[in-house]
C-alpha cells in the first residue's frame, strides 16, 4: 500500500518531500502507474499534483506563453494562446494517446518521462522551451534540452519540482508542422516523428528553418545540417531530399518492437517531403 | 459518513491504518469508501462497489475498455487511484441509462448493431456521450476522434461510429 497525498500548495508540497524523500511526483500517472504495476510493490508514498492550482493553466508574460507543469494535454490543445502562439505543441499534444489519455496526462509529466519517443519533445526542443524548477529554497530555469540528458533521465534533482514550462511566442513561424508516424494513428507510441519551424520570405524562400526528429535516437535530434540545407531555398522536393539526407546522417535509431533502424532512417530522411506539401 | 442517505461501501473491516475514508459522488448518489488510497480505481468499481460494467483490458491505458468519467471528462479507471475520487463526480456505464442523452447513445449502439461481444461497449458508450453532450456538433471525423481511444475487435468500427453520428444528430 502507497499512501496517496495531495498538497494544493508548494509549501505543503516541500514540506512532505523534506520528510519523506523517498516519495514519488505523480501528475496525470499515465506512464508511472503502469511503471509502478509493472515493478515490485512498495510502501513510497505518491504526492499527485492534480490539486495544485498554481501547476494548471496557460497564462502569457512577457510574449512568453507559460504553461503550468500539471496541465493536462487535453486544455493545452484546445487553449486559444497556445493555438495562436505555439500552434507546433497543440500538434504534437494531439497526437499522444487518446482522448481520456490526453485529459489525464501532461505536459510535465511528458517532459519528466523523457521518453525517446515523448510526442510533445521535439515541438518543446524547437519552440526553445524553458523549465522553471522549483525546490524548497531555490528555483532555477534550464532549456528543455540541458535538461532532458538521456532515454528516462533528466536533470531533475532530488527535493525539486518542474513548475512551468515557459514558450517564446513563435508566430513568425507561418509553417509548424509536427507529424508522427505511430503503427496505428491513435493510442500509438511514434516509430518516428519530425516537428518543423519554418518561417518563408514573402518570395516563399525560406527565412529560418528548426527541424527536430523524435523517436529515433536517445534524445530528440535537432539537425543543424538539414536545417542549413533549406535555409535561403524554396520547398522543392530536391532541396527537403537534402535535408533529409543530412538527417539520415545525424540520427542513431534503434530496432525495437516497434520498427527496425533501416525502416526509422528511411522514415527520417522521408518525412520532410511533406513540408512541400503543407506549403 | 453518519449521513444514511450514502452508501458505505467497500471494505470497513479492513485495517484502518491501511484504509483511507474516500467520499465522492457515484452515477447520481454520495458514496463514502473504504479503500487503500493507491488501490486503482478500476478495483475499486468492479470489485469493492461491485459495479462491473466498466471493463479492464489492457491495464495499461491502450484499449479504453475501463473509460469512466470523472467531472465529466472522459478517464481511464485503470490508470487512476481510489484517492483520487475525493469530492470528484464520478459516471460509469451503469448511470448511462439515467439521463435522455446516455439513454439515446444506448438505443443507437443497439439500432445501429454497435455491440458484439460487447466488452468494449461500456468504455466506448461513455466515450460516446462525452462527445455528444460536449460537443453535439461533431461530425464524423471529429466522433471517429473522441472515439479513438477505444479500441474493439469485432464490429470493424463502422457501426459504433454510425450509432454516435446519429445521437450527435438528435442532440443538435
Amino acid at each position: 500500500m502507497r499512501p496517496v497525498l495531495f498538497p494544493t500548495t508548494l509549501a505543503a508540497l516541500f514540506d512532505i518531500v523534506e520528510h519523506q524523500p523517498d516519495a514519488r511526483l505523480m501528475a496525470g500517472g499515465t506512464d508511472l502507474l503502469v511503471r509502478l504495476r509493472q515493478g515490485p510493490a512498495d510502501r513510497r508514498p505518491l504526492i499527485c499534483l492534480e490539486r495544485m492550482a498554481r501547476l494548471n493553466g496557460i497564462t502569457t508574460e512577457n510574449n512568453t506563453v507559460i504553461i503550468g507543469a500539471a496541465t493536462p494535454l487535453s486544455a493545452i490543445i484546445a487553449d486559444p494562446l497556445v493555438q495562436r502562439h505555439c500552434p507546433l505543441l497543440a500538434r504534437a499534444a494531439a497526437t499522444v494517446g487518446g482522448p481520456a489519455i490526453r485529459n489525464m496526462a501532461t505536459l510535465g509529466g511528458n517532459i519528466c518521462t523523457a521518453s525517446p519517443a515523448g510526442d510533445t519533445l521535439p515541438p518543446l526542443y524547437l519552440l526553445d522551451a524553458r523549465l522553471d524548477l522549483a525546490a524548497a529554497h531555490a528555483t532555477r530555469q534550464v532549456p528543455i534540452a540541458a535538461f532532458i540528458t538521456g532515454p528516462g533521465r533528466t536533470d531533475l534533482r532530488s527535493g525539486e519540482l518542474l513548475t512551468a514550462i515557459r514558450i517564446p511566442m513563435a508566430e513568425r513561424f507561418g509553417l509548424q508542422h509536427f507529424e508522427k508516424v505511430g503503427r496505428r494513428n491513435a493510442l500509438a507510441i511514434a516509430v518516428a516523428s519530425l516537428a518543423a519551424l519554418i518561417r518563408l520570405t514573402p518570395g516563399g524562400r525560406v527565412a529560418e528553418a528548426r527541424l527536430a526528429w523524435g523517436s529515433v535516437g536517445p534524445c530528440v535530434v535537432r539537425c543543424s545540417e538539414a536545417e542549413a540545407r533549406l535555409t535561403g531555398r524554396r520547398l522543392t522536393s530536391e532541396t527537403l531530399r537534402a535535408a533529409g539526407a543530412a538527417a539520415r546522417a545525424a540520427v542513431t535509431p534503434i530496432d525495437d518492437i516497434r520498427a527496425t533502424t533501416a525502416y526509422r532512417r528511411d522514415l527520417v530522411a522521408n518525412l520532410p517531403l511533406r513540408l512541400g506539401a503543407a506549403t | 459518513m453518519n449521513d444514511e442517505k450514502q452508501q458505505d461501501a467497500g471494505v470497513p473491516e479492513g485495517p484502518p491504518e491501511k484504509s483511507a475514508v474516500i467520499a465522492f459522488t457515484l452515477n447520481g448518489t454520495a458514496v463514502t469508501v473504504h479503500a487503500t488510497p493507491d488501490r486503482r480505481v478500476i478495483d475499486l468499481l468492479r470489485e469493492d462497489l461491485g459495479l462491473t460494467g466498466s471493463k479492464e483490458g489492457c491495464g495499461t491505458g491502450e484499449c479504453g475498455a475501463c473509460t469512466i468519467m470523472v467531472d465529466g471528462r472522459t478517464r481511464l479507471a485503470c490508470l487512476m487511484v481510489a484517492a483520487q475520487l475525493e469530492g470528484r463526480t464520478v459516471e460509469t456505464v451503469e448511470s448511462l441509462a439515467d439521463s435522455d442523452t446516455g439513454r439515446r447513445v444506448r438505443d443507437a449502439f443497439v439500432t445501429h448493431g454497435a455491440v458484439q461481444c460487447g466488452y468494449c461497449t461500456p468504455g466506448m458508450a461513455m466515450a460516446a456521450l462525452a462527445v455528444v453532450r460536449e460537443s453535439p456538433e461533431a461530425d464524423r471525423p471529429a466522433i471517429r476522434e473522441a472515439l479513438s481511444g477505444n479500441l474493439c475487435r469485432c464490429t470493424g468500427y463502422v457501426q459504433i461510429i454510425d450509432a454516435v453520428v446519429h445521437v450527435a444528430s438528435e442532440e443538435r
